[in-house]
């Protein structure tokens, strides 16, 4: 059975960057597939693979990382400006959506410009499209 | 305050003469795999004679940051000194059964793991240092993994100059244009750093960034 765990942006915005990456870790160690509603930031990224690097044990293998962006050159000039606006008065950035699936659980996330697929361990399950 | 401020001055000034002379740390950042140290040993075989690491097919083979310094590269009439940095490959999952499967032993598969963790975290820790960096993706795989686009996207956010190398294109599979549409508002220059194929073009490429 695979469990997806949707985070809102809301539930993470308040933390500090090492507290929102481990709350998004734990979920995974737990063999949840975990779906955030937008982004973290670019040095947020690398410090979720840092600290995944560091929890990988014999049970935890880390994770399969990906994120959806939303297409800016499909928004047009107010929508974008609505959109930055949002993210400055709330903090964060709630464009588009991470996925954080365990190496135990998910296999591989293949991603190209129009579509995603999610790949599970059993090769049978397959599913995601964007 | 005034003792602070006259330390930062110094500091900026002697940045900028170390920078003036040219001496400038070259970055080789990627997903595992991707032939970074090939490429590091094709560069610093090309210049000074030397290598830089050992290569194998194995994943995770540099499992710590490898610096090899003083190479002057010449290209077009200009001349620049680098410090090579050979990074370990950036991964988000390290398995050690995937060493087993490949004929490892168990222990000695589980040590390489841990190394290979260490080193993706020192490999992101050394980031910060980078006058120049060289993203080395393999052309012949998939090039929308997120560590790819986490990689650049940092290297963007820091302000450093990146370019991205398509690396082995002797590879009838290696699909050079994929890896460009995948970074269009990036330089993509395709070699194979292995038979030294399009290493001038990669000179040239490489100095006008670093210049």
């Amino acid at each position: 059975m695979i469990t997806l765990e949707f985070i809102p942006h809301s539930e993470i915005e308040g933390l500090p960057t090492g507290k929102r990456i481990k709350k998004l870790l734990d979920i995974a160690k737990e063999n949840k597939i975990v779906l955030l509603e937008g982004q973290l930031g670019k040095d947020e990224e690398t410090e979720l693979i840092k600290a995944t690097m560091t929890e990988i044990n014999e049970r935890f293998k880390g994770v399969e990382l990906a994120v959806l962006y939303p297409d800016a050159q499909e928004l047009d000039m107010l929508r974008r400006l609505k959109v930055n606006l949002a993210n400055m008065l709330l903090g964060g950035n709630r464009q588009g959506l991470t996925i954080i699936g365990p190496a135990a659980v998910v296999k591989e996330i293949k991603k190209n410009p129009n579509k995603i697929q999610l790949f599970t361990k059993d090769a049978s399950r397959k599913g995601g499209k964007r | 305050m005034m003792i602070k401020r006259i330390t930062e001055l110094l500091d900026r000034v002697f940045r900028g003469l170390f920078r003036s002379k040219k001496n400038i740390k070259l970055g080789l950042y990627g997903p595992p795999n991707g032939g970074k140290t090939t490429l590091a040993n094709r560069i610093a075989q090309d210049w000074i004679g030397e290598d830089v690491g050992k290569v194998s097919a194995m994943p995770h083979e540099t499992r710590e940051v490898q610096v090899k310094e003083q190479i002057e590269i010449k290209s077009e009439g200009k001349t620049v000194t680098f410090n090579l940095v050979d990074t370990p490959g950036i991964a988000t999952k390290i398995d050690y059964e995937d060493f087993v499967k490949r004929g490892m032993p168990a222990k000695l598969a589980k040590k390489r793991a841990k190394e290979a963790t260490r080193g993706v975290i020192e490999a992101i820790q050394w980031l910060d240092d980078m006058d120049v960096v060289i993203v080395v993706l393999d052309a012949t795989k998939d090039p929308y993994s997120q560590v790819n686009i986490t990689i650049v996207g940092n290297l963007q956010a820091r302000k450093i100059p990146v370019f991205i190398t398509a690396n082995k294109t002797d590879l009838s599979k290696a699909k050079l244009k994929s890896i460009q549409d995948a970074f269009p508002q990036y330089e993509v220059i395709g070699i194979s750093a292995k038979y030294g194929k399009n290493m001038d073009e990669f000179y040239k490429s490489l100095l006008k960034y670093a210049g």
